[in-house]
C-alpha cells in the first residue's frame, strides 16, 4: 500500500493541534477518545471523526442517507395510510397532496364491505400462517431432533438429502408439486382449494430444518446424557429437555414462517383458485390482484394497507430477530 | 461423544454375545432406539418425500410425457418437450427478456445495497433507524408492494404519483410499465427497491465482523478514506459479495411477481420472463389446454443452466473467496 501525503501530515497536525488551542470543548473531547478502545471504530477512525473536515461531510452524508432511507422506506407506506383514508377523488387528482378534502373512513368500509370483503381473506391468512407454522414447526424439531441428537446410522444419508434440495432451484418443483397436490400419493383425493395445499408443502422447508440442526448441534451434549442416566428415553428428551432449550431458534422459525405465509403468492396462487367461493381459502396475497379490475383506487389502497399492518407490526416488534441477518434465505429469495 | 442410541445399544448387550454384539432382531432394534429414531424422523421423511423428493423425481418423468391434466402419453421422440420449447419463439423472447432484467437488476441493484450498507456501518447515532427504515420495504408483502406500485406510483396519467413528482421538475410524464421500452426497467426499479433491505442487513452484519485493528493498520501505512474501503472492507466482504452476486442471479432468473402481477408479461411480450413462460404453457396456454410436459421440460432447462453457472461461478471465484 502506497502512503497518501495528503493523510500522514494531518495526523501529525491532529495530535498537536489539542495542545496547541486552548479550548476547553476540544480537549474534553480529545481526552474521552484516549480512553475509548479501538474495536468502537468503522472506517473513519475515531481521530478522524473528531476532525472537522472529516466529520462535516459525513454527518451531511448520512443526513442525506437518512432522507432518502425515509423517501424510499417510509413515504410509500405513509402514503399507503393516507391514501386509504382519502377519497379516491382526490388521490387520483392531487396524489400528493396531504388530506385536500378531510379524512374519510368510506374506503375502509368498502373494503370491510359485500364486495371486499377484506375480513374474511385475512383471516384465511392468519389460518394459512398458523397452519405453516404448525407443520413447519412439526418437521424442523422432530427431524432435527433425530439428526443431529438421536443420530441414526443412516441419518447423514437423510441430512444430505434434505440439504440438497436447499440448492434446489424452486422453479423445478412447481409443476410436479402441483400435480401432488392434485393426486396426493397416499391420501388420496384432491387437495386442490384446501388449506392442506399450502401447509404440509411449506414443511418441506430445508432451510429450518438446517437452522434447528445447527442450533440441536450447540446444545450441550452432558444435558442429555444426564437426562439418559436418570431414565428418560428419546421421547421424555425431547419433550422435557430439548423443546424448553429451543425457544430462541422456534421463535425465529416462527416469525419467518408467519412472515413468508404472507408474503407467498406464486403457490397459493395455483393451489387455491378459489373455485365458488374464494373468500373460504384465499389468502389476501393471492385474492387482492383480483380485485384491481373491479375495484376503485380508494378501496383498493385501503385494502393494501390493511395487508400490510401485521407484517409492519411483526416487524417492528421483532426487529432484532429480523436485522440480525437471520433471515438470509428469506432475504434473498426475491 | 456417546449418542443415546449407542448407550442404549451398550446397555442392551448381553455380557454372554461375542465382541457385545446381539442378534438383530426387531425387540432389539426397538430396544437400541431405533423405532423412537423412525417415530422422530417420520414427519420430515412424509412432508420431504411428498412435497419435495418425490415432485423432483417426478419431473424428470414429466419432461417426458405429454400430460394436460386428462390425457398423458410419453413423449415421442422422448425429448420432443424440449425440442417443442427451443423452437417456440417466445422462449427465445423469454430468454432475453429474462437475460435483462437480471443485467438491469445487477446493475442496479448489487452496488446500491454495498454503497448504503458502508455508509451505514459508519452512523453513530440511533443505528436501527437506519436499518429499520431500509428493511420496510422487505416487510411489505410483494403483492401489496407491486400493486401499490402499479396501480399508484406507475400510473401512467399526469396525476399519477410519479409523474407527479417530475413534473415538479418539468420533466413530461412517463408511459412506465405500458410502453415496451419502459416496462422491464420499472420492474427491475421496484424489485430493487423491494429487496434492497435484504442485501443491505446482510451486508451490515458482515460489516460488523471487519476486524478494527485492519483499519488501525492500514492508517499507519497511511490509508485514506477511499483506500480502507478498497483495501480493507470490500475485501473483508469479498467472500459474502460473490455469494450474494450469484444468488442475485439465481433469483432474478426465477422472477415471477413482478412480470406476472404489472404487466402479465405485455405490453408485447416485452416482459414475458420464463418463469411467466413455464406459467403459460402449464395453466393458460393459447389453445386452451394446457401443456405440462413442455412446462416442466423448460422448469429443467432453467434449473440445470442455474446448476451449471453456479458450478462454473465457484470453480472460477474459488481463488478470490480466501483471504
Amino acid at each position: 500500500m502506497t502512503a497518501t501525503p495528503l493523510v500522514s501530515p494531518d495526523e501529525v497536525a491532529l495530535s498537536q493541534k489539542p495542545a496547541q488551542e486552548v479550548n476547553g470543548r476540544l480537549r474534553r473531547v480529545s481526552r474521552r477518545a484516549a480512553h475509548e478502545p479501538s474495536t468502537d471504530r468503522g472506517i473513519v477512525s475515531t481521530a478522524d471523526w473528531r476532525r472537522t473536515r472529516v466529520r462535516f461531510p459525513l454527518v451531511t452524508l448520512h443526513l442525506i442517507l437518512l432522507i432518502v432511507l425515509i423517501i424510499a422506506g417510509l413515504l410509500p407506506i405513509l402514503w399507503l395510510l393516507k391514501s386509504a383514508l382519502t377519497s379516491t377523488q382526490d388521490t387520483l387528482t392531487a396524489p400528493l397532496a396531504i388530506f385536500p378534502h378531510g379524512i374519510t373512513w368510506d374506503n375502509v368500509a368498502q373494503a370491510f364491505g359485500v364486495n371486499i370483503q377484506i375480513q374474511n381473506y385475512f383471516l384465511n391468512t392468519i389460518w394459512v400462517a398458523v397452519g405453516e407454522w404448525v407443520v413447519q414447526i412439526v418437521v424442523a424439531t422432530t427431524g432435527g431432533f433425530a439428526l443431529s441428537v438421536l443420530k441414526p446410522k443412516y441419518g447423514r444419508f437423510i441430512s444430505g438429502l434434505v440439504l440438497a434440495t436447499l440448492f434446489l432451484p424452486a422453479v423445478v418443483l412447481l409443476i410436479p408439486l402441483y400435480l401432488t397436490i392434485l393426486h396426493p400419493l397416499v391420501i388420496g383425493g384432491s387437495l386442490l382449494n384446501t388449506f392442506w395445499a399450502v401447509w404440509l408443502p411449506s414443511g418441506a422447508s430445508a432451510f429450518n430444518v438446517v437452522l434447528v440442526m445447527r442450533f440441536f448441534d450447540g446444545l450441550p451434549r452432558e444435558i442429555f446424557e444426564a437426562a439418559e442416566t436418570d431414565g428418560a428415553g428419546p421421547f421424555r428428551l425431547f419433550w422435557s429437555i430439548v423443546l424448553p432449550m429451543s425457544k430462541p431458534i422456534i421463535g425465529v422459525v416462527t416469525v419467518f414462517a408467519v412472515i413468508n405465509a404472507w408474503k407467498d403468492y406464486l403457490w397459493p396462487m395455483l393451489v387455491l383458485p378459489g373455485g365458488v367461493n374464494p373468500a373460504s381459502v384465499q389468502p389476501l396475497s393471492v385474492r387482492l390482484p383480483n380485485i384491481v379490475g373491479q375495484t376503485e383506487l380508494g378501496p383498493l389502497i385501503a385494502s393494501l394497507a390493511i395487508s400490510t399492518l401485521i407484517p409492519i407490526i411483526l416487524f417492528l416488534i421483532f426487529q432484532r430477530t429480523f436485522l440480525s441477518g437471520g433471515g438470509f434465505g428469506g432475504a434473498v429469495k426475491g | 461423544m456417546t449418542t443415546s442410541s449407542e448407550r442404549i445399544g451398550a446397555r442392551a448387550a448381553k455380557p454372554g454375545t461375542p465382541r457385545g454384539r446381539v442378534r438383530r432382531t426387531p425387540a432389539t432394534w426397538v430396544k437400541r432406539g431405533g423405532l423412537a429414531n423412525l417415530i422422530f424422523l417420520l414427519p420430515l421423511l412424509l412432508i420431504f418425500g411428498m412435497f419435495s423428493w418425490w415432485p423432483i423425481i417426478d419431473s424428470f418423468v414429466i419432461s417426458l410425457q405429454h400430460t394436460n391434466f386428462v390425457v398423458t402419453t410419453w413423449a415421442d421422440p422422448f425429448w420432443s418437450n424440449f425440442t417443442f420449447v427451443l423452437n417456440d419463439p417466445t422462449f427465445w423472447i423469454a430468454v432475453r427478456n429474462t437475460g435483462y432484467f437480471a443485467l438491469l437488476a445487477l446493475i442496479f441493484g448489487y452496488p446500491l445495497p454495498i454503497v448504503l450498507a458502508v455508509l451505514m456501518s459508519e452512523v453513530k447515532r440511533a443505528k436501527a433507524v437506519f436499518s429499520v427504515l431500509a428493511y420496510l420495504p422487505v416487510v411489505i408483502p410483494p403483492v401489496v408492494a407491486v400493486l401499490l406500485w402499479k396501480t399508484a406510483f406507475y400510473d401512467a396519467g399526469r396525476t399519477g404519483v410519479f409523474n407527479t413528482i417530475l413534473g415538479w421538475f418539468h420533466i413530461p410524464p412517463q408511459p412506465w410499465i405500458q410502453d415496451t421500452v419502459t416496462a422491464m426497467p420499472s420492474l427491475v426499479l421496484e424489485a430493487t427497491w423491494a429487496a434492497a433491505g435484504g442485501t443491505i442487513i446482510i451486508y451490515l452484519a458482515a460489516l460488523t465482523n471487519v476486524a478494527p485493528e485492519l483499519y488501525d493498520a492500514a492508517e499507519v501505512d497511511g490509508a485514506g478514506i477511499w483506500k480502507k474501503i478498497w483495501h480493507v472492507t470490500l475485501p473483508q466482504l469479498r467472500g459474502i459479495l460473490l455469494i450474494t452476486f450469484i444468488l442475485q442471479i439465481i433469483g432474478t432468473a426465477q422472477v415471477f411477481n413482478e412480470p406476472y402481477l404489472f404487466t402479465k408479461g405485455g405490453p408485447v411480450q416485452s416482459t414475458t420472463t420464463i418463469l411467466l413462460l413455464i406459467y403459460q404453457y402449464a395453466f393458460q396456454s393459447s389453445d386452451g389446454g394446457s401443456n405440462l410436459g413442455a412446462a416442466t421440460a423448460l422448469s429443467l432447462m432453467l434449473a440445470a443452466f442455474l446448476a451449471i453457472l453456479s458450478a462454473l461461478y465457484f470453480r472460477a471465484t474459488k481463488g478470490w473467496s480466501q483471504n
